[in-house]
This record gives C-alpha cells, sequence and structure tokens, in this order.
C-alpha cells in the first residue's frame, strides 16, 4: 500500500476566475464612484465642504456727502447702532432690562412688551443710537439682544439748508430735494466678500472680495452756504416783522445760472422730524406757484421796446378814470394822468402797462412769456418742480391780455421769475439754471436784443430810486435795479380784498451784473403789504451781503442811502 | 525609469510646497489689504464726523453770533473798505 500522495484537489479554475474578477468588479466600482466623485460631483462637494466654514458678508457702503461749493458739509453720514432682539430667547431679569430701558432712552413697560410677544423672531429694540451707548448696551452682555451697524444722515446747516437738500428716510433713501433728485449717485452699492469662520462665528480669515463695496459720490451744490445762511435769516426775519404766513427766495449767479441760496420760510430742522406739517417741508420757490402781480411788467415793456414801436420816453396816457376794457375798469393810484415808458415801470402803473400791452399782439406777447421760461418746469432735476400757468395765447381775451401785462391771469414758481429776469441782467440771454456746482459760465439763450435788455436795467434801476416803489432795495456801494410786485391773492376763483402776496425781483450790481435776487412774501398782515416795503429791504439785505461775499467791485459812490421820505416812495397799484 | 520618477515626485513636492507658500502669501496679503481698507473706511467715517463738527461750529449764524456778541466785531461800512484790483496792480 503505497502512501497516497496527498491528494491535489483540484479546484475546477472558474473559482480562482471568479474571485479575480470579483476584486476587478469592486475596483471598477471603486473607480467609478471615485471619477464620479472627483469629475462629475466635484463643485457641489467643495461647495458643500465650504459652506461648513466660510460665508459671505455684505460690505456697506456709505452715501455720499452733499457739499456746498465751498466744500462745507450739507450732509453726512455717520455710523450707528441699531439694537434689535429675538424674544424668544431673552433672558434677562427685570433690573436688567431696566438698566437696557434707560441707556436706550425707551420705556420699561413698552421694551417688556416688545419682548414679551415670543412668536416673533426679530423686533428692533431701537434704530440708530450713538456708537457709544451701543458700546455700554453692549457691555450688560444680556442674551438675545444683537446689534447691527447702520448710517444715519445729518444735516448740519439744519433748517437753514433743509429744503435744497432734503432728507433721507430712516433706511438712508432719499426722500425729499436733492437727496432725492440725485438718490441714483449718493446712494453706494453694498459690496461682499467672502471669510472663513470657526465655530462661534468669528472671522479667521479673509478669503476674497467678491465685490468691492462702491460707495456713494459726493454732491456738491451750487449754494453758497454763507449767502444761503444770509438768505433765510434776512427772510425769517421778514416773515416775522410783517406776520407773514410764509416767504421764499431765490439767489442766481447770472453769468452761469448757479443757485447761490434757495431759503424757504417756514422751514424745518431736518435732523429731528417728528411733527412734521406739509407747510414746513415744501419748497415753495420751487413747487408753487403765485399770481407775480407787477413783476411782470417789465416782460411786457420789454416786448414794446423790442418792436421799436416805443422807447423809453414815449408817453403814456393813464388818464384820471382808469382804463375800461370790455366791462372792466384797470385802476392806478398815481395821480399822474401821462407818463414815460420809464415811469410806468418807475412807478408800475397797471394802466400804462395794460395800454403798452394792448397794443401789442397777443401771440407775440405769449411768445416772449414761453421764451421767459414761463409755462414749463425750469428743469433743475429737482422734484416737483412747478411749471405755472400760460395759457395759450389764442384763448386770451382783451382784458386777459391787459391784466397779464402786470402779472395777473397767469402763474409762476419763484425760481421761474428770477431766471427770466436774467435776459435783463445777461444783456438779452436767458441762462439755464442749475442746483449743481458749475463755475463755468454757462450759454444762454438770446430771448431780447443786449440794447432792450440794457434800456430795461436803466428803468429797472429808475424803480429803486426815490420816486420810484422800492427805493428800500437800495445798497451803498453798488447800483441796483429791480421790481416790485403786489399782487392780491386768488381765492374761490376771485381775488382777496385783503391777502396779498408782495414780492421783489431784483439784479446787481447794474454796471456789470452778476447777481439776481428774488423775494417772495407771502400774506404779510403786519399792516404794510407792499413789495417796495416788505419785500425790497429783505433784497437789500441779501445782495450786499452776496455781493460782498463774491467780492464784487463797487460800482457806485459810497454814500449813506437815507431811507425814503412819504413823498419819494411810490404807491404800487395793486 | 525610477531615478525618473523619483525626480519627479521631488518636482510634485516641491511643486506643492510652492503652492501652499503662495496660497498662503496671498491670503496674507488679502487680509492685510482687507485690514487697511477697513483702516480708510474709519478714517473716512472719522473725517466724516470731524467735517459734521466742523459745519456745526462754523454755522454762519453762529459765527455771526459769537462775531457780534462775544467779540463786539461789526461787518465794516462799504466807505471804510478799499477795493484792490490786482488786474491793474500789475
Amino acid at each position: 500500500m503505497s502512501a497516497a500522495a496527498p491528494a491535489l484537489v483540484r479546484l475546477p479554475v472558474w473559482r480562482a476566475r471568479f474571485v479575480l474578477a470579483g476584486f476587478f468588479a469592486a475596483f471598477a466600482v471603486i473607480a467609478g464612484r471615485s471619477l464620479y466623485l472627483q469629475a462629475m460631483h466635484t463643485d457641489f462637494l467643495q461647495e458643500k465642504g465650504e459652506a461648513r466654514y466660510s460665508r459671505v458678508l455684505t460690505v456697506p457702503a456709505t452715501r455720499g456727502r452733499i457739499l456746498d461749493r465751498n466744500g462745507e458739509a450739507l450732509a453726512v453720514s455717520t455710523p450707528v447702532q441699531s439694537v434689535w432682539a429675538i424674544p424668544g430667547d431673552v433672558s434677562a431679569s427685570p433690573a436688567q432690562l431696566r438698566r437696557l430701558a434707560s441707556l436706550l432712552g425707551a420705556d420699561a413697560g413698552e421694551l417688556r412688551r416688545k419682548l414679551g410677544d415670543a412668536s416673533r423672531d426679530f423686533v428692533y429694540l431701537k434704530r440708530q443710537i450713538a456708537p457709544e451707548t451701543a458700546e455700554r448696551v453692549a457691555q450688560l452682555g444680556l442674551e438675545g439682544i444683537y446689534q447691527h451697524p447702520e448710517y444715519r444722515r445729518y444735516y448740519p446747516g439744519g433748517e437753514v439748508t433743509a429744503h435744497v437738500v432734503g432728507f433721507t428716510g430712516v433706511d438712508e433713501a432719499g426722500q425729499e430735494g436733492m437727496e432725492l433728485a440725485f438718490e441714483a449717485s449718493l446712494g453706494g452699492v453694498p459690496g461682499s466678500r467672502r471669510v472663513i469662520k470657526d465655530r462661534r462665528g468669528r472671522v479667521v480669515e479673509d478669503i476674497e472680495s467678491i465685490r468691492a463695496a462702491q460707495d456713494g459720490r459726493d454732491l456738491t451744490l451750487s449754494i453758497d452756504g454763507k449767502i444761503q445762511s444770509l438768505a433765510y435769516a434776512a427772510l425769517k426775519e421778514a416773515v416775522l416783522a410783517h406776520r407773514a404766513t410764509a416767504g421764499a427766495l431765490v439767489a442766481l449767479d447770472v453769468q452761469t445760472g448757479e443757485v447761490l441760496a434757495l431759503a424757504n420760510v417756514p422751514s424745518f430742522n431736518p435732523n429731528n422730524r417728528a411733527r412734521l406739517s406739509g407747510a414746513q417741508i415744501r419748497n415753495r420757490a420751487l413747487t408753487d406757484v403765485f399770481e407775480p402781480g407787477s413783476t411782470l411788467k417789465p416782460f411786457t415793456v420789454a416786448l414794446a421796446l423790442e418792436s421799436d414801436r416805443l422807447s423809453p420816453a414815449t408817453r403814456v396816457q393813464i388818464g384820471n378814470g382808469g382804463l375800461r376794457v370790455a366791462q372792466h375798469v384797470i385802476h392806478d393810484p398815481h395821480p399822474e394822468s401821462v407818463l414815460t415808458v420809464a415811469q410806468v415801470i418807475q412807478k408800475s402803473s397797471n394802466v400804462g402797462a395794460a395800454r403798452i400791452a394792448l397794443a401789442l399782439g397777443r401771440e407775440d406777447m405769449w411768445r416772449l412769456f414761453q421764451r421767459a421760461g414761463f409755462g414749463a418746469p425750469p428743469q433743475l432735476g429737482f422734484p416737483g418742480e412747478a411749471a405755472g400757468r400760460l395759457r395759450p395765447a389764442a384763448t386770451w381775451r382783451p382784458i386777459e391780455q391787459a391784466t397779464m401785462a402786470y402779472g395777473h391771469g397767469i402763474s409762476v414758481s419763484l425760481m421761474q421769475l428770477a431766471r427770466a429776469y436774467t435776459m435783463f441782467a445777461r444783456d438779452g440771454e436767458l441762462v439755464p439754471v442749475t442746483l449743481q456746482k458749475s463755475p463755468l459760465p454757462a450759454p444762454g439763450t438770446r430771448v431780447l436784443s443786449a440794447q432792450t435788455a440794457r434800456e430795461m436795467r436803466a428803468m429797472l434801476e429808475l424803480a429803486v430810486q426815490p420816486g420810484g416803489t422800492a427805493p428800500r432795495a437800495r445798497i451803498m456801494g453798488w447800483r441796483v435795479a429791480g421790481k416790485t410786485g403786489t399782487a392780491h391773492k386768488q381765492e374761490n376763483g376771485g381775488y382777496a380784498a385783503d391777502r396779498y402776496i408782495a414780492s421783489f425781483v431784483g439784479l446787481a450790481p447794474v454796471s456789470a451784473p452778476r447777481i439776481v435776487v428774488a423775494v417772495m412774501i407771502d400774506e404779510p398782515a403786519g399792516g404794510q403789504y407792499y413789495g417796495g416795503v416788505v419785500a425790497a429791504p429783505v433784497f437789500a439785505q441779501v445782495a450786499r451781503g452776496a455781493l460782498r461775499a463774491l467780492g464784487v467791485p463797487y460800482d457806485a459812490p459810497l454814500e449813506p442811502l437815507p431811507l425814503p421820505g412819504a413823498h419819494e416812495e411810490a404807491r404800487e397799484s395793486t | 525609469m525610477a531615478k525618473l520618477n523619483l525626480l519627479l515626485l521631488l518636482v510634485l513636492v516641491v511643486c506643492a510646497l510652492g503652492l501652499v507658500t503662495s496660497q498662503h502669501k496671498a491670503r496674507k496679503l488679502f487680509s492685510e489689504l482687507e485690514r487697511a481698507e477697513a483702516r480708510a473706511r474709519e478714517l473716512d467715517v472719522e473725517y466724516g464726523k470731524l467735517q459734521l463738527e466742523a459745519s456745526t461750529w462754523g454755522l454762519h449764524a453762529r459765527v455771526e453770533r459769537v462775531a457780534t456778541g462775544t467779540l463786539g466785531m461789526r461787518a465794516p461800512d462799504a466807505r471804510r473798505v478799499r477795493v484792490v484790483n490786482l488786474a491793474e496792480g500789475r
């Protein structure tokens, strides 16, 4: 019996192959899976991985400043903190809450009520508090109470520049004035950046800036802080002294068309806007229209001079009984029965102006008014600019043509009126007005010939001399020229007997005009209501300060100007 | 063959280290940039605050009040002002 050799168990070959194939298959699965993850899903996975630690933060952008023409700040944004809470997470002792309430300047009960509503996820406790106060709030270390930075707009000019600059809402979006008009360029675009944060939310590392924050651009206005402040003070004083309901003033640079001052009374403090009324916010100089009265006479007379039918020395019959047009009679309080054209302006005769107008074509008159900028907004880019009312010439009846000569039946804004006067100041050219600083002389549109404009200036200068309607508009050192207006206010379709709008529009210095100043006082109730008494002194005060601030050389002898005597002041027809 | 592989491995390691360093440098520079930008913002905010303060102190109404009230100053009479014309003087 031979020892049997260990029996070779012959395994079937297929088993080894099967195992091998099994291994290959497993490899193939792993390779496939890794290919799938690495090549096809890589972005998604990387994103998921990064999401564990990287965060995108927004970078706040600051709103642009608003500056006056000399670079003084009129509106600046500074960072403040807003305190908010998640009511459900707040656990504070009553003593802590009282302390918090006193820091925030809020009522403790009110605070408890806000925090008591656990169903809300987010509640503002106080918005926009000073950074120092915010620091003290943070030191209380209360749970569930957080802060986030915001910007708040401050207006150092306060009520003086309130109407021009306007204001923003709590979210820093412009709501009024230039803040609204230039919202697109003032407002910044917040940026974003990616950072790595640790478990506690602290920024460990900056990775990249996705989009840089774009700060808003600064806006430089044409307003001159000095003239503006003077204008506001003078206007406010006049409104108070004459117990008027309101007043407005516009000062223009004749060469550049820049608005040097734009003041309104009553005004408001843009830094504290609780209890604001619409009357305070309204920018009357731009958004309100009124019947200008006699300040419109120079336009009619200028048109007559252009037609060469008249010269300043031509005599006009005034008569004693007034002028009858259809069933209406136009009256004048002047004793003279004949006036020259220059005297019609100087003494502001309604009959004279009406007679001159009736000799003109109504189409021509309409065209002049239209080219002077009446009936269309002055295009300052300011929200709510009024266009005024200038009816088509075809609808004018003769009486309307006559009354329009002295500024009734047509309505304009103070800005339009001031701008229209630049054509007398610029030898016949009307200048486009702007509220942005643009110190280069602006090209104008020719409306009158240079000779007519000069003749008108001479007549307007007569109006401020003794014997004219506004000797109180004179200032020592500079020759001024201008025209008064005293108009009955419109009321229920007619004219109120005892409510007036007193106005004065003037230019200075006459030899080489630099500024036009228009003043309007609404409903003076202090006994005086003539434009020459109520509005002209405001013009004088503002023009004096503005000419000095602008460094305009004197063009008149330096002699004191006594207040006009009783017979040296012509009374205006209303 | 093995030598080439070793060499390639070495090159790979060097490249990897280079990548790590440059990434680190980039992040450092970026954070420096961020810090500088934050500082710039801070300074800008402070500038705004100072400008606000300057404007408040320099309010024309206030200057006027201090000048006439506390300092007893007044605007000169036009007769006491001499105008110097620069263009003619040259």
